[in-house]
């Protein structure tokens, strides 16, 4: 698991049912390209996130992949559509295998 | 200015087709979070060249601008995470963190506005890295943090955030002031290969662009900031040092004696100003 | 007026960087990266808006946001970078308007490329040039 990764996302607390919501998120991720060599001359290796999946209720929102041209800290932001009550779950997948989840709850009125 | 700066920044103009005219939107209003900051206010009486203050935050195209406008976009809100995380983290001989005695960061809600100010105690000017390290090293029996690097910056920031849209209001008088002499004398002095002054960008040429730089009044109201350049929170030191090396000079150290004066000077250039801190900068 | 041998060394010296800024495409990766999206379909234009800055303030942290309203999934390219790939975003049956935004890197000054693929199966694409220069003190 790379070091000092922490994903962070905003989320509206309530919606009514149907609403389309802006949804933002960020992971603090070094986002390492591959292109860059340390002082020694030594390439230092990729180390990116890869993948950022949302989902609501199982069911997708967005599937972003994500290239070395991402900047330090991805950052997204999209609308979704809540139908109803539930949970929003936000997964990242590190280059090193690493899956960091978040979770946070909507009550639709 | 010299005659050979006017003709040097002009060529820079020229060559690059870049005008005076710049992207930045110099009258928009920044609200933090639904709180107004102060980024322009007449220069404090001190000043005998400058009749406004203007942050930083005037001089950035309005992608950058939007950037501090919420906590969430704000990048450097990240490290006031970190630093809140090391706030509760208990280290040293004497088994504390920082809330084992400050609870809440809040009570140092206008500590950054002083700042730096003279500790009769230390008998020294002191810069909120003093307090940190002094905490430290007394109260928690840990080791100091070095002076410019990401714990520290980040506790400065949980420290500074505290204060954010207070107005700067550093003392000039009393014990600092000698000190304070010492700064201006520094920021007027040219040094390096380029032979330039602070003020030579920062007061004579403020607003226009050397190449893809919109020169700001260099001041310090937004600090520690996080720029988009490097990705992390910078100290005030640690930019004091990136300008010198800039104008190809041999910077003074971070947290010595140079440093600190000129922090003093500077900072009190941006007295009326809002606390930004962490600003978002270029 | 006073020039001497150091301003001018500075002044010529500023020249060179002005005729280092290339504008090369890498057209073989960038060809690849959308063929492999769009299967060699035809790619129209409208329906889709790429929003950048027009001088972006370092090259770091460059803003973008992209829009199509009838889009399932947007590829993303930058084609002055060593790799012209930014990111593909594939909408699910619970986004909303289709539309992202987001921070890239940009090495240099270059265009910057957002396809769509709606949802009819044809392709749509939107460019702009973000003008990326480096600070005046190379800093």
């Amino acid at each position: 698991m790379a070091k000092g990764v922490k994903p962070r996302i905003k989320v509206p607390k309530q919606a009514s049912a149907g609403d389309m919501i802006t949804i933002k998120t960020l992971i603090s991720h070094k986002m390492e390209t591959g292109l860059r060599k340390d002082s020694d001359g030594n390439k230092i290796p990729r180390s990116i996130i890869n993948r950022f999946t949302c989902d609501f209720n199982g069911e997708n929102v967005v599937d972003v992949g994500l290239d070395p041209a991402i900047s330090v800290n991805p950052y997204f932001q999209f609308n979704a559509i809540v139908p109803e009550s539930g949970e929003f779950n936000f997964t990242w997948y590190d280059d090193d295998g690493s899956v960091y989840e978040k979770a946070k709850k909507i009550t639709v009125t | 200015m010299s005659f050979f700066n006017k003709i040097f920044v002009g060529s820079l103009l020229l060559m690059l087709g870049f005008s005076t005219v710049s992207l930045a939107d110099e009258s928009a209003k920044l609200v933090v979070e639904g709180q107004p900051m102060i980024t322009r206010v007449k220069a404090p009486s001190h000043m005998e060249n400058v009749d406004e203050i203007r942050s930083g935050w005037t001089f950035r195209i309005k992608e950058t601008q939007s950037l501090q406008m919420d906590d969430f976009e704000n990048p450097g809100m990240i490290f006031v995470d970190k630093g809140l995380d090391l706030w509760n983290k208990v280290e040293g001989s004497k088994n504390k963190a920082c809330a084992s005695c400050h609870d809440d960061a809040s009570e140092f809600k206008g500590l950054r506005t002083v700042m730096p100010r003279w500790n009769e105690s230390a008998n020294a000017l002191w810069s909120l890295e003093d307090h940190v390290n002094n905490c430290r090293t007394e109260q928690m029996g840990a080791e100091p943090l070095k002076w410019g690097a990401a714990p520290m910056d980040s506790l400065i920031a949980v420290i500074s955030l505290q204060s954010r849209g207070m107005p700067m209001n550093v003392k000039i008088n009393g014990a600092v002031a000698p000190l304070w002499e010492i700064g201006k004398e520094l920021f007027y002095t040219r040094v390096g290969q380029l032979d330039m002054a602070c003020s030579n960008c920062h007061e004579d040429n403020y607003g226009i662009m050397i190449r893809a730089d919109h020169l700001s009044q260099g001041q310090i109201n937004g600090f520690p900031a996080y720029r988009l350049k490097n990705a992390k929170l910078n100290s005030i030191h640690a930019r004091f040092k990136g300008c010198m090396k800039n104008i190809r000079a041999t910077p003074y150290e971070v947290g010595g004696d140079e440093f600190r004066a000129l922090e003093l000077y500077v900072a009190s250039r941006g007295n009326g100003l809002s606390s930004e801190a962490p600003s978002v900068r270029n | 007026m006073k020039i001497d041998r150091r301003g001018l060394l500075a002044v010529g010296g500023s020249l060179a960087c002005t005729t280092l800024i290339p504008f090369k495409a890498i057209a073989s990766e960038t060809d690849e990266a959308i063929a492999k999206f769009t299967g060699g379909a035809n790619i129209g234009t409208g329906g889709i808006t790429l929003t950048t800055p027009e001088i972006a303030e370092n090259g770091n942290t460059v803003p973008i946001s992209v829009e199509s309203g009838k889009a399932s999934s947007i590829l993303l390219l930058a084609l002055g970078n060593p790799n012209p790939n930014v990111a593909t975003i594939n909408f699910g049956p619970l986004s909303g308007s289709r539309m992202t935004s987001t921070r890239i890197r940009l090495r240099k000054t270059q265009e910057v490329v957002a396809i769509a693929k709606l949802e009819d199966g044809s392709f749509t694409k939107d460019v702009k040039t973000v003008k990326v220069t480096i600070g005046g003190c190379g800093g």
